[in-house]
């Protein structure tokens, strides 16, 4: 079918002015390839169709799943940790103490888990084919976002249930703050999770020590406990924890309950970026080469 | 004048031999403690050297490899296992970046290294045309608008709504080859993907990959085939360990890697550092080709019979081995493939074998091949449990037809056989 046998040493050539890319031995490490990363927004979008869909096929239940599991977990804790234990809850009804840390400590665990597993899950896909790998925990974001939301609706059905039924709640302007301390849970999933997921494909011993880690973060967050509680020694120490002050200012704006602390606040972002800096640092690093390490 | 689109600059990779730390944190921080206190390095078994620098034990995949690529041409890539052509897939689809060296690349780029990569098993065929089709660089609207096309070259159109899980692995390969001949990049990286499916449809997938080599396209493709890369390729590179060792018209490259390696013509020894390691117990020794004297020989004649003998070692008993011979023309056509217990009794015999050392040897007739190039490939497997080696051309050799039938007329006669049968030519 082609019979010319004429090499491209014999031939002139010329090399065009501007190579569209040069493939080296090391990336610019602080580049987070934003323009590539918005360019896969359509991957993205599928592979949050992806997650959502395939979950939960061949399941009775189905997508009834995201509202069975923060119902039994904040079940759970109202017998164990409210009845049972008598732990005190600021004087809100303990059921709707306990569902809104749930909900919104969720988001922060199930991103970062998932997160925290992008290299090793996708390690076959990421070896046959390149694309923007930031898509893969971006996408997480948005899927366990979707998933916030619809746990966040179930969770304003009990609140107005409660309030129907007189319970005092004070919701109040700080409820606009929302969507401000969701990106800060998602950035620090973010950036906490790709830290894991990056380390994850030289030590294995790190996916086990993360859901492990997950559950007992969530004792050292005020998720069962309102910060108030504390005696000042332990406050100190959990207010150390940057996700403490995003659910007392969650709970603050909705049960009214709670603190907003714009101090805390700010060391919690400043924690989040700090994260997310070096989280791209060694997320950077690990891309280039991890499928010799996998 | 020609415009190169792709521009590879001294590209080495090396990877380290070995486990990569010892793989848990706990065992790499007692390392370094250990290291830090100048203490030996507490996990190493006794009688084990330290080397104190792990980082010296690389192994190079590729060294010092440069080249450049015309927009428009289709560059071959053949070389044994273990001769880079992966690697440097790998380094030019960003799979992996190169230790050092750089790739420069004009124009939008899409590597095939797999058919189907992100098929998820759950999502419908539909759903897994979008994803894969994502995954492989396709815009959305791109896709709807191949969609039809797409449906129609993968034929399981009534399937499209079912889960690929219950595909059968023919419908689930070729609705994967279909969205992935549907890719138009302006280079395009192909590694063997097209071993699959069944003859018919690579016979299609060929075709396409045909067609996107003549739309002026750009196209780098590896293969074992050879017959494929004559084809497809007007150019190829040979890789040998890491290196580069020719670039040329892919019928010369063709020949010289068929002929490249054997030590000996007519005979393949294999050097201990070839034979990889989870080939044990097997260890081949040698594959020789035999005249009827029993000599080795490169050439064998026609009109003679010939033998194959295997020489290898079995360093414990194995149960249900079998030695395969395959025998190929040049151009990756099969002829043959034969088992040493093809034969009823003997495959009773050998069920099992002790360990020991072993021939192999394999007697063909005479008066059975035609003139030209033929490779022997060669395997070590039990069925349907294990293959413990294999080495698809292990030997090329030459058949010489002089004395064969219809000689008297000096045309190529096509067709590997050259038997010698009986006519009747009769009057009535």
């Amino acid at each position: 079918m082609l019979n010319s046998t004429i090499t491209d040493a014999e031939i002139e050539q010329t090399d065009p002015d501007d190579w569209d890319m040069v493939i080296g031995p090391q990336r610019n490490l602080l580049d987070l390839r934003l323009r590539e990363l918005w360019h896969s927004r359509d991957l993205i979008m599928l592979f949050v169709r992806r997650d959502f869909v395939s979950v939960y096929k061949q399941t009775i239940l189905g997508p009834l799943w995201y509202l069975i599991q923060p119902l039994l977990t904040t079940i759970v804790f109202t017998v164990i940790f409210g009845n049972i234990a008598k732990l005190p809850t600021d004087g809100l009804p303990s059921f709707l103490f306990y569902m809104s840390g749930t909900v919104i400590f969720t988001y922060f665990a199930s991103s970062m888990t998932k997160i925290s597993d992008t290299f090793v899950a996708n390690a076959n896909m990421f070896g046959k084919v390149y694309f923007s790998r930031l898509a893969v925990p971006v996408s997480v974001l948005i899927s366990s976002l979707i998933a916030f939301v619809i746990q966040f609706g179930f969770f304003l059905v009990f609140m107005a249930y409660f309030a129907l039924r007189g319970t005092p709640l004070h919701p109040n302007w700080w409820v606009l703050l929302t969507p401000v301390l969701l990106l800060m849970m998602a950035g620090l999933g973010l950036g906490f999770g790709i830290i894991v997921s990056a380390m994850t494909t030289k030590y294995r011993d790190l996916r086990f020590l993360i859901q492990f880690g997950v559950q007992l973060l969530q004792y050292a967050t005020p998720v069962i406990y309102p910060l108030s509680s504390m005696s000042p020694k332990y406050q100190a120490l959990i207010r150390l924890n940057p996700l403490t002050s995003i659910i007392e200012a969650f709970r603050y704006g909705f049960l009214g309950s709670g603190s907003v602390n714009f101090l805390q606040l700010g060391y919690s972002f400043a924690i989040m970026l700090i994260a997310i800096i070096i989280g791209v640092i060694i997320f950077n690093r690990v891309e280039a080469t991890f499928m010799d390490t996998v | 004048m020609t415009r190169n689109v792709i521009r590879v600059e001294d590209v080495s990779k090396a990877y380290r031999l070995g486990q990569i730390g010892t793989g848990t944190l706990s065992d790499d921080i007692k390392v370094w403690w250990a290291k830090a206190q100048g203490k030996p390095n507490p996990l190493l078994k006794i009688g084990q050297d330290d080397h104190g620098n792990r980082d010296e034990e690389y192994l190079w995949a590729l060294k010092n490899i440069s080249f450049n690529v015309r927009e428009g041409s289709v560059l071959g890539f053949i070389g044994r296992n273990g001769a880079g052509k992966s690697t440097i897939l790998k380094i030019l689809s960003r799979v992996t970046a190169p230790t050092s060296g750089y790739v420069k690349i004009k124009g939008r780029i899409a590597s095939l290294l797999e058919v189907g990569t992100g098929f998820h098993p759950e999502l419908s065929g539909r759903e897994n045309i979008y994803l894969n089709g994502a995954i492989l660089g396709m815009k959305r609207a791109e896709i709807d608008r191949k969609f039809d096309e797409i449906l129609d070259f993968s034929e399981v159109e009534q399937f499209i709504d079912t889960p690929v899980k219950r595909y059968s692995s023919g419908m689930y390969v070729r609705l994967a080859f279909a969205v992935a001949a549907h890719l138009e990049p302006e280079i395009l990286v192909v590694d063997e993907v097209l071993a699959v499916g069944d003859a018919e449809f690579q016979r299609k997938s060929l075709g396409k990959m045909g067609d996107v080599a003549q739309q002026g396209r750009t196209v780098l493709f590896v293969s074992h085939n050879m017959s494929s890369i004559l084809r497809l390729t007007k150019e190829t590179i040979v890789l040998e360990k890491g290196r580069m060792v020719m670039r040329a018209p892919s019928p010369e490259a063709v020949d010289y890697y068929l002929s490249a390696g054997n030590a000996r013509a007519g005979e393949r020894i294999w050097e201990k550092d070839e034979v990889p390691p989870d080939a044990t117990p097997f260890r081949p020794v040698a594959l020789r080709l035999l005249d009827q004297k029993g000599k080795v020989v490169e050439v064998i004649r026609s009109v003679e019979p010939f033998a194959v003998e295997m020489e290898y070692y079995l360093d414990s008993p194995l149960t249900g081995l079998r030695i395969g011979l395959y025998l190929n023309s040049a151009r990756g056509d099969q002829v043959l493939t034969t088992f040493d217990t093809d034969d009823g009794a003997r495959f009773e015999k050998f069920v099992s074998r002790k360990s020991g050392h072993y021939v192999s040897r394999c007697e063909f007739p005479k008066d059975l091949l035609n003139d030209g190039r033929y490779v022997l490939g060669v395997n070590a497997s039990s069925y349907r449990i294990r293959r413990y080696f294999m080495d698809e051309q292990a030997l090329a050799f030459n058949v010489d037809t002089s004395g064969a039938p219809g000689m008297q007329w000096a045309e190529p006669r096509p067709g590997a056989l050259r038997p010698r049968l009986e006519w009747k030519i009769e009057t009535k």
